[in-house]
């Protein structure tokens, strides 16, 4: 044995005495991965934001300035887009954790495990067809003389046609299982014994409800709402597809690249969702909804 | 702690110098100094002789321009050419102009059909070279009225092979307008009586389509040329656009976007194309289109060859193969415009196509306002003001949208 010591065995050892090397050596790929790929990618973006085009020529042009930043904090057009986004996603967020809710508690508490079995898979299929042909369904659905003024004109009403309101329906359709899968599993781990103790306590069913499930699902809810704020957030293709004439911030960072071909000046406009997130993850960072992702 | 800070700064530190090495420097030959046509093209040399073909050819054209058979099993002019030359073909089709300009910058095509909006942006720019004529036997059919134009030459030199124009038409649902439309009005008039059924197109140069309609109807603005706005005139077409949002349902890029609508009536009134309107009457939408007395813009399309293309030969079989009489005809009556070659008619299926179009009528392509970029001198000759150029009406879009 001592004889015989080949490399692979010497080099082992050498990392048994060093065990901050081998954990750097470890971790290298992986931090190497998110510093170049995500982060790097982040800083990037950063960067260009101060840069300009030659509107012309197209051709970025690298001289520093303010000006991108200038233009969309003055430019009123651009707080009016961002303020639409984000009430979009509240909106859709909130009316995605009033129908997941009841939905997640039924399926956690109520259904047999085989059942349960079953209306994940219900829940998740959507997921399984594209993101187009889902919001194109709903293109149709919402128009003029698509199936929803069908079912609204015996009663002398008419569909939301096509602009903001189709818009939440159609994200809030979208964006409904990354509600749901949450919040069905933090329900899932919520013991039954709490619920019967309310209950030999002398708690009413609300009461319950009230006072013990929905402070320990609370977190799972925002867990849940980081997918659907975020996703809706930097949504641009649903509200093309059902938007009418308004665009999101998404449709601003597209046309920017797209048809103006103003790199910089997307940049711009994409750092507002980032940084709108950030102080989102911040808030709900302390309701410990993070754990729950 | 501190320790993971630290290291998570020092990432930070590292990608943001290699973000910034990667992106800086792709900035070397602006070429946008002013000169005859308010700017300088960089120094490029046309092919001089054809070569082997090379078997592959990537084309990027508007939808319609270049059907292999995707859209109809039954319309496909790209197999024979596959067939003839070797040259196996990719097309891409795109929505509006912008996208064909920043699609060009990715090098990865080898011709584009650009219209004159496009075309002086993808000159200046670098992306495409001028065109050596001499190789394109085609070329010698094409009206004179298309050859050398201030968007398909820069100094006389060419820049491309023509392929066609034709008007942006307003088209109705015959069976929900009445009486039939003869001007532009029922989409800018606040009181249209269509409001909220109104589609219009989604580019920032549809501006100048409010630009033509105020040069018949606003005549104290002074407006000459749509494309060469000052501040006043340019302000009084934005205004005319924000005050036309209201009355629109959407706006269109996606010509099967609207083709949709207009089958479904979403829409009854807009700004189309004559695929679109051939398209969707093909579906069973009764529509109707004209080109309304104020007049109406229009698109004359060129043939580009991209700078760093590697299928050169390929690309100048392509250009001339697309503007033979046959396939000049093919496309033409297939997307609805005049064709380019003057010999194209005979080879029509319906021969009135031709007069339908104008195809021979120089007097008539002159009525026509061809897409064209913005630029701060203005088209028209002013030179006692400053025009709007395409930056400013790429913001005002934005703006318009709200």
């Amino acid at each position: 044995m001592t004889a015989v010591s080949p490399p692979s065995r010497r080099a082992s050892a050498f990392f048994f005495r060093k065990p901050k090397l081998r954990l750097g050596i470890l971790l290298s790929a992986p931090l190497l991965w998110l510093g170049l790929a995500y982060l790097g990618a982040l800083a990037a973006l950063f960067i260009t934001a101060f840069w300009s085009t030659d509107v012309f020529t197209g051709k970025v042009v690298t001289d520093w300035s303010f000006d991108n930043f200038v233009t969309l904090f003055t430019d009123s057009v651009y707080r009016t887009i961002t303020l639409r986004t984000v009430g979009i996603a509240l909106l859709v967020t909130v009316i995605d954790a009033v129908i997941a809710f009841p939905m997640a508690f039924a399926m956690a508490k109520l259904a047999s495990p085989r059942a349960q079995r079953i209306l994940v898979i219900a829940v998740m299929t959507p997921l399984w067809a594209s993101y187009l042909v889902k919001a194109y369904a709903w293109r149709t659905l919402l128009s003029g003389n698509g199936a929803i003024s069908w079912l609204l004109s015996p009663f002398g009403l008419s569909g939301p046609g096509y602009g903001v309101a189709a818009t939440v329906i159609t994200l809030s359709y979208l964006w409904l299982p990354y509600m749901i899968l949450p919040i069905y599993a933090g329900l899932e781990r919520l013991p039954d014994s709490l619920v019967d103790a309310s209950g030999d306590l002398g708690a009413k069913s609300f009461r319950t409800f009230r006072s013990v499930i929905l402070p320990l699902a609370f977190p799972a809810i925002v867990a849940g709402s980081i997918f659907t704020f975020s996703l809706s957030l930097g949504d641009y293709i649903a509200v093309k597809i059902v938007g009418g004439t308004s665009q999101m911030l998404g449709n601003v960072v597209y046309d920017n690249i797209g048809a103006a071909n103003n790199l910089p000046f997307a940049a711009t406009v994409a750092i507002v969702p980032v940084v709108i997130m950030l102080v989102y993850l911040a808030v709900v960072r302390r309701t410990g909804a993070l754990n729950n992702l | 702690m501190k320790n993971r800070k630290t290291l998570l700064a020092g990432l930070c530190g590292v990608s943001l110098l290699l973000a910034a090495c990667g992106t800086s420097g792709s900035d070397s030959n602006a070429g946008s100094a002013p000169g005859a046509q308010g700017f300088t093209p960089p120094k490029l040399a046309a092919l001089t002789q054809l070569g082997q073909p090379e078997g592959q050819l990537n084309v990027l054209a508007w939808p319609g321009y270049a059907e292999n058979g995707s859209t109809d099993s039954t319309i496909n002019w790209v197999k024979p050419f596959e067939d003839q030359t070797g040259c196996k073909v990719n097309v891409k089709a795109f929505g509006t102009s912008d996208e064909a300009v920043t699609l060009m910058k990715t090098g990865q095509y080898d011709v584009v059909s650009a219209s004159g909006d496009a075309s002086l942006r993808l000159v200046a720019s670098g992306d495409v070279e001028p065109v050596n004529t001499a190789l394109v036997p085609n070329y010698n059919d094409v009206y004179p009225f298309l050859k050398n134009k201030s968007w398909n030459s820069v100094n006389n030199v060419a820049y491309g092979i023509p392929h066609g124009w034709g008007a942006n038409v307003l088209t109705w649902r015959t069976d929900k307008v009445s009486p039939e439309p003869t001007s532009w009005s029922p989409m800018f008039d606040v009181n249209s009586p269509y409001k909220g059924k109104i589609i219009a197109y989604d580019s920032p140069i549809y501006i100048a389509d409010a630009a033509l309609y105020l040069m018949a109807h606003q005549p104290d603005l002074g407006i000459k040329n749509p494309y060469a706005l000052d501040d006043k005139q340019f302000n009084a077409a934005v205004d005319l656009l924000k005050k036309q949002r209201p009355n629109v349902s959407e706006y269109w890029a996606d010509y099967l976007k609207e083709t949709q609508s207009l089958k479904n009536a979403d829409a009854v009134i807009g700004t189309a194309w004559q695929v679109t309107v051939n398209l969707a009457k093909s579906e069973g939408a009764p529509l109707g289109a004209t080109v309304p007395s104020e007049g109406a813009t229009g698109w004359s399309d060129t043939w580009m060859v991209a700078t760093k293309s590697q299928h050169k030969t390929c690309a100048y079989k392509w250009m001339d193969y697309i503007i033979s009489p046959k396939v000049n005809a093919q496309v033409a009556e297939y997307f609805g415009e005049a064709p380019a070659n003057s010999k194209a008619c005979a080879e029509m299926t319906d021969k009135s196509l031709c007069d339908t179009y104008h195809a021979n009528d120089a007097a008539y392509a002159a009525k026509i306002q061809y897409w064209t970029t913005p630029i701060p001198q203005c088209l028209d000759g002013r030179t006692d003001v400053k025009c709007k150029d395409y930056g400013d009406w790429t913001r005002a879009w934005t703006e318009i949208k709200g």
